[in-house]
């Protein structure tokens, strides 16, 4: 909150300068707080927590910001002022004690007092002035003025007093808060107050829709400074004031690229095998009984496997229900949430107004720190509020969430067989991926399919995956795309018994012709060896033959050279003939 | 009884500094309790702009302011006292002298 202040105040440096609330929102929407110095009126009908804005300006002024305040009650004393505010847990006594705060109560009794010609209010100024003064006040707040209306008779003094006033504060350069009731008609204040406070009008108002009451706050004027001009809810809790901007004027987040799984492997890889993006926000949506809640839970579950923080907000069921119904389909969350990691959050959407509800969610976040929330369904919202409210509740919702980086899942529940692809409380245009699970009705059954409508910002599948709940989980199944068509359920399971008994008659066919080829192979092999053998036994032959020609010739030369040595009766060779012989 | 006589009206008149207003009802004032209350009243004058912090303790604001603190109720009359009648009504004079 501090950070954003300086933020504000450095940009708006040059123009007005401000004086933070430090009251959540507001200063969002007055881009940095009530003109510093000037005062400020807030105005509207009993009870719609005009008081109490103003005192906590002072006592976050004291705080937060170390600016004094003085605080002049001119309805409630200071004892029943400290007690309300006790509960917010605001301290007034030692605020007053550390000379932070000063509550003064201005007692104007009529029967008390008698007038008398001609009087001033200098004693007030007096008083104020004093009060200022003795702890250095920044801040003032006159709460209510008006009934000095009641008190005095001489309406001319009063008028031109409060002129004087306001002068007076000017001069002291406090900033100022001064309340009044809301008028008759057009009127903002009963006494015409706005007519002396030009600087920064607030106008609170308190109505009653469909038995639930909201508060909301409109800044009608702000001169010299930009300012949202929406009616803004707003709230009173244990923590005082919270004005909840429709929607952040800004669109600047950090995204992230990080992604996380589904929890469930096939629908990841229907996200490019990833899953979603973190900090993202997811919509499931589907008609009744197409497992949403089983979606939700499977996410949640696969969350706090990898020791991250999840939060489920429950607007149904109660978490032990679904405790024990995904039991049912082997997803124990139970030791989730004994580890702390998973906490339940389940609520009536009757209970409270949807601002009521929009806050206790982004307490319980604050607190919690989770990295998923998840609102299961949404759709119940629409019981307390209209279409376009539920929208802008989810809008502030997801902004808020991914400021935060938290990734949210929400189911909503489509409410008619034909799927609205439009409308989902209008929540599909803000939300980054939209699953779609729906029911696919053929051949006397219902089954499940699945799809993503949309993933911003990553390649998704754009197919109709059916959907199967089985005792073990979720699972995807891809969809049986036949000569028949699109297949699912049992249709599917026949089918593919059928392509499985194909698949056996095929393999016994081949199986009998690879024997056959096999029984081909050893009978030509069998023919190749008895050729062999032939052809061996006719080269045999052959070269028997050819040695005995051999043999034959060696022994007719031999004989013919011994004869040719005799004949010629060479010296030698007789002798060396001889030789041998002997 | 008699003791009590002598400062049966304790009167405290508060004002911011010496305007025409303060003088006139301090004039007024004094006119009055000398001619009804005799040796019966004290009057105290406070300047708020030199002791601011006393207005709170007696619920002033608005000047010039006549509070009766005896006796009890505590009584105020805011104004210049220009009007007897309703001084004296004010200050529940005339009953007693009536008694």
């Amino acid at each position: 909150m501090t950070k954003l202040h300086k933020k504000q105040q450095l940009t708006t440096f040059d123009q007005l300068p401000k004086t933070p609330t430090g009251i959540t929102g507001l200063d969002e929407i007055t881009g940095g707080g009530l003109p510093k110095g000037r005062p400020t009126l807030i105005c509207g009908e009993a009870g719609c927590g005009k008081t109490l804005m103003s005192l906590e300006f002072v006592i976050r002024g004291a705080t937060e910001f170390n600016e004094p305040g003085v605080f002049m009650a001119f309805e409630e004393k200071a004892d029943e002022l400290a007690a309300n505010v006790a509960s917010l847990g605001f301290d007034l006594f030692k605020l007053q004690e550390n000379k932070k705060l000063r509550l003064d109560h201005v007692h104007i009794d009529r029967s008390e007092i008698e007038e008398t010609g001609e009087y001033d209010l200098e004693g007030l100024f007096i008083r104020l002035g004093y009060a200022i003064d003795s702890i250095g006040a920044k801040r003032v707040v006159l709460d209510t003025l008006e009934n000095l209306f009641s008190g005095l008779s001489n309406q001319v003094i009063l008028r031109a007093e409060l002129r004087r006033l306001f002068n007076f504060l000017k001069d002291k350069g406090v900033t100022a808060v001064i309340t009044g009731e809301k008028g008759e008609g057009a009127s903002l204040t009963r006494q015409g107050l706005e007519e002396y406070v030009s600087d920064c009008v607030i106008l609170l108002d308190h109505r009653v829709i469909n038995q639930i009451s909201t508060r909301r706050l409109r800044v009608v004027k702000y001169r010299g400074s930009q300012h949202g001009t929406n009616e803004y809810p707003f709230l009173i809790d244990e923590e005082g004031i919270s004005v909840l901007p429709v929607t952040s004027l800004k669109l600047e987040k950090e995204v992230s690229s990080k992604r996380i799984s589904s929890g469930i492997p096939s629908l990841d890889s229907m996200f490019g095998g990833k899953g979603f993006f973190q900090g993202s926000s997811i919509l499931v949506s589907g008609t009744a009984g197409t497992g949403k809640t089983s979606i939700a839970a499977s996410f949640a579950n696969e969350v706090c496997r990898n020791k991250k923080k999840c939060l489920y907000f429950a607007f149904e069921e109660s978490p032990k229900q679904i405790l024990r119904n995904m039991q049912s389909i082997n997803i124990d969350l139970q030791k989730h949430v004994d580890s702390g990691l998973l906490e339940f959050h389940a609520s009536r959407p009757t209970l409270y107004g949807l601002e009521m509800h929009l806050v206790a969610i982004y307490k319980i976040i604050k607190r919690f720190k989770p990295s998923t929330v998840i609102l299961d369904p949404i759709t119940n919202l629409i019981t307390v509020g209209s279409v376009s409210e539920v929208k802008s509740m989810l809008i502030r919702l997801i902004d808020f969430l991914q400021d935060e980086q938290i990734t949210v899942m929400f189911t909503a529940l489509s409410l008619n067989t034909v799927v609205n692809e439009q409308t989902d409380e209008g929540v599909s245009s803000l939300v980054d991926a939209w699953l779609l699970v729906r029911d696919i009705e053929s051949n006397g059954e219902r089954n499940r399919g699945l799809y993503i409508m949309k993933s911003r910002g990553m390649s998704h599948s754009n197919q109709v995956r059916e959907f199967t709940i089985t005792d073990n989980g979720l699972n995807l199944v891809d969809v049986y795309l036949g000569p028949e068509g699109v297949l699912t359920g049992s249709a599917r399971e026949a089918q593919k018994l059928k392509e499985k008994t194909g698949v056996a008659l095929r393999d016994f066919a081949v199986s009998r012709k690879d024997k056959e080829i096999l029984r081909k192979r050893m009978m030509l092999e069998s023919k190749i060896a008895s050729l062999q053998a032939e052809f061996e036994s006719a080269e045999e032959e052959l070269n028997k033959m050819y040695l005995e020609d051999e043999l034959k010739q060696e022994i007719i030369e031999k004989n013919r050279q011994e004869i040719t040595n005799i004949r010629r009766g060479n010296v030698d060779a007789p002798k060396s003939k001889a030789k041998t012989k002997k | 009884m008699e003791l009590g006589e002598v400062v049966k009206y304790e009167l405290r008149l508060y004002v911011a500094g010496k305007t025409a207003k303060s003088v006139t009802a301090l004039t007024n004032l004094k006119k009055y309790c000398e001619e009804h209350l005799k040796g019966q009243y004290v009057i105290e004058v406070i300047d708020l702009l030199q002791q601011p912090q006393l207005a709170e303790g007696d619920q002033i604001f608005a000047v010039p302011t006549l509070v009766r603190k005896v006796p009890e109720p505590i009584r105020k009359i805011i104004g210049d006292l220009s009007n007897e009648e309703k001084v004296l009504v004010g200050l529940n004079i005339r009953p007693i002298k009536n008694i």
